[in-house]
């Protein structure tokens, strides 16, 4: 899905700039380039219309269903509610931009330059608030992402390899079941067992890489290969659908009729071929992260990014929630941009088609 | 004649071949059928959706609902646990009840059933309808048209659904029926992968030519749409929702899980699962019924799911079979 979203945007750029950015390579990074921008700009504006213009009076949900009257309009005030959406709107694409300043009745509350407004509930810097998430969600993204692309992209590998046995069935098998079962599942059933039954490991606690580094790991082993198992079954699913469409190429069939070996077959050029579908999932997973990973983060008890998330979503705290699902968008669409040059860097044919 | 035409014409089109639909239905049958891991899935679904329709009728069996609170069954001075043997199983209460409140667990597992098919079915109708409407106007209507649809199905798609999805939820009125709120909130927010694909067959239906001829012959868009291409659009679209409900199974899971689907009273897997670890000693089956009716319904739905689309699409299917059992690669 993500291939051809990237795809889609690389292609319309090309419709309506065609000559104008020109062709090779820099015209193609500078086409994505800005066809990524139209993205966020577009992005930016649905999400803004979508949470304000919601059905639900914001002020009245924002201020809770205790909120006298007066209070309400007090909020509406302050969220400038009042003012037309696109006032508001390029108001707060200038807080991204220059920052903000927001009088309250005391003061002034100072909001720095990629301004994303301030939370409703603590008047912290939305902008702020995410970045000091961002370590324990980047923690155990990363690490479970260096495990699931392990994990996900060797059984895939494997079961094509030896697609047609019992080792591929037994595979096929083992992954259906994993795309099958919900994080939450896994994650609590391994909890349970590792952490309550065996207390093999502690319950996890997030501690961070610099206090030391080695409880940091320890604690989040369990959350890594939670999430890891969950998304190496979708990884080694779409590895090995792709490699079998590799293999069944003409280009492939003309290896085999040369004699070159299976192994070398598999392991070489079908592995090559089936790349590009993978790196397009793990850019979009890898931005999506910055949404959280909601429910292991969750069960686990991380406090990142996911569950600020959850608990903004909680007691209704509207621009953190804002912030967080346009932070989450930008980073998408960043991370495809990203995927799509590097992978163009690797296979210059990209370019061309 | 309009159909006849299509049948001759999709084969150069792309994937997924459109069968004509005289014969069509009974073909996507026939190769259902050969399929044994998903006749199997087939089962399975069949059966829930039974007990999803029969729950009131199933709890009124056992005499219980799923709602009342038995303070009687639970242990008060020991925080809530369960009277009794595994988790308070008995003749009244078949599958033992809830721990702290009593309610019955049976009663709740199979009106479960119902939210977590029901939320599901109708966010993919909702997902389906949107995804298409916005596909065919993409794909028929002029430049700026489609480049504004376009430019907000990518929105869509680039958004992950949980948390767009969890973060529309804190701005609906919360007066609305809990279950109907988070069916609609997913099907607002999952369509784009079907306006996707939507899009991009339309485009490639349009140059065939008896689309041309009815466009030459004057026939309005919503006519072309319905008259000559929902019949080809009918088998991605069948293939994309088939996968689609097991998806929005695990969402509507998980909303509940984090708090902020399905709420209590009602009963919804997910949500019984929010608190399941802290009693799995006392109460295992609290924790392990719903985990295995998720795992089941999701597994099943997805198997069913891949069946179809080798039904629908059996050359796709067959693509990637090409040169993989060894005995075949004489073949091909």
């Amino acid at each position: 899905m993500t291939a051809t979203l990237s795809a889609s945007v690389a292609t319309k750029a090309r419709g309506s700039l065609g000559g104008l950015l020109g062709g090779g390579f820099t015209g193609f990074v500078l086409r994505r380039v800005l066809g990524a921008l139209v993205t966020l700009f577009v992005l930016s504006v649905v999400i803004y219309a979508v949470f304000y213009v919601a059905p639900g009076d914001v002020a009245q949900i924002t201020c809770g269903p205790r909120c006298s009257p007066a209070q309400v309009q007090q909020v509406s005030d302050q969220l400038r509610l009042d003012d037309p959406l696109y006032t508001r709107y390029l108001d707060f694409l200038r807080g991204i931009v220059v920052g903000h300043d927001y009088s309250t009745g005391t003061g002034v509350l100072h909001c720095d330059a990629p301004c994303l407004g301030l939370s409703y509930q603590t008047d912290q810097q939305v902008t702020e608030l995410i970045l000091n998430k961002v370590p324990v969600t980047g923690s155990l993204a990363l690490g479970a992402m260096v495990l699931w692309l392990i994990l996900g992209v060797g059984t895939g590998v494997l079961s094509a390899w030896r697609r047609g046995r019992a080792t591929e069935r037994i595979l096929t098998g083992v992954t259906l079941a994993g795309t099958a079962t919900p994080v939450f599942v896994i994650g609590l059933i391994l909890m349970i067992l590792v952490c309550g039954q065996l207390q093999w490991l502690p319950f996890p606690q997030y501690v961070p890489f610099t206090d030391d580094p080695q409880q940091w790991a320890w604690n989040l082993l369990l959350p890594w290969v939670s999430l890891a198992l969950i998304e190496a079954a979708k990884y080694a699913r779409l590895t090995r659908a792709s490699m079998l469409e590799t293999l069944a190429e003409d280009h492939v069939r003309t290896f085999r009729a040369y004699g070159v070996k299976e192994r070398s077959i598999v392991g070489r050029h079908a592995l090559r071929g089936a790349l590009a579908p993978v790196i397009a999932l793990s850019a979009n997973d890898f931005g999506s992260m910055f949404g959280g990973a909601l429910l292991t983060e969750t069960l686990f008890g991380l406090p990142g990014l996911g569950r600020e998330l959850v608990h903004a979503v909680r007691v209704v705290d509207l621009p953190v929630v804002v912030g967080m699902v346009m932070v989450t968008g930008f980073f998408v669409v960043l991370a495809n941009a990203v995927a799509d040059v590097l992978y163009a860097v690797a296979d210059r044919r990209v370019v061309l088609s | 004649m309009s159909e006849a035409l299509l049948a001759s014409e999709t084969p150069g089109t792309g994937a997924a071949t459109a069968p004509a639909p005289a014969s069509g239905a009974r073909q996507f049958w026939r190769r259902l059928r050969t399929q044994r891991a998903a006749l199997v899935a087939a089962a399975v679904v069949a059966l829930l959706v039974l007990v999803a329709l029969a729950a009131p009728l199933l709890t009124a069996l056992e005499g219980q609902d799923p709602t009342s609170y038995h303070p009687g069954l639970v242990d008060s001075a020991r925080g809530g646990v369960p009277v009794g043997s595994f988790g308070g199983m008995s003749a009244d209460h078949w599958l033992g009840v809830e721990p702290q409140t009593g309610r019955d667990l049976f009663a709740r597992l199979v009106h479960g059933a119902r939210v977590s098919l029901g939320v599901a079915v109708v966010a993919t109708v909702l997902q389906v309808a949107i995804g298409v409407a916005v596909g065919l106007a993409s794909g028929l209507g002029g430049r700026w048209l489609d480049q504004t649809l376009s430019r907000a199905t990518d929105v869509m798609v680039a958004l992950p659904l949980m948390v767009l999805a969890l973060a529309l939820l804190a701005v609906v009125p919360s007066g609305f029926p809990r279950p109907v709120l988070v069916a609609l909130v997913i099907g607002f927010v999952g369509w784009g992968g079907i306006a996707k694909v939507v899009r991009a067959k339309t485009i490639s239906l349009k140059s065939l030519d008896h689309v041309a001829a009815a466009r030459l012959s004057g026939w309005g868009g919503v006519r072309i749409a319905r008259r000559e291409l929902l019949p080809a659009l009918a088998a991605p679209v069948i293939t994309y929702a088939a996968l689609l409900v097991p998806t929005n199974i695990t969402v509507e899971a998980a909303l509940s899980f984090l708090g902020v689907g399905v709420k209590p009273p009602t009963a919804s897997w997910g949500q019984m699962l929010t608190s399941a670890d802290v009693w799995y000693q006392a109460a295992p089956q609290y924790l392990l019924l719903p985990a295995a009716a998720l795992f089941v319904t999701v597994l099943a739905l997805t198997v069913l799911g891949d069946g179809v689309r080798t039904a629908l699409d059996p050359r796709a299917a067959s693509r990637l079979r090409i040169g993989t059992g060894r005995k075949r690669e004489g073949a091909a």
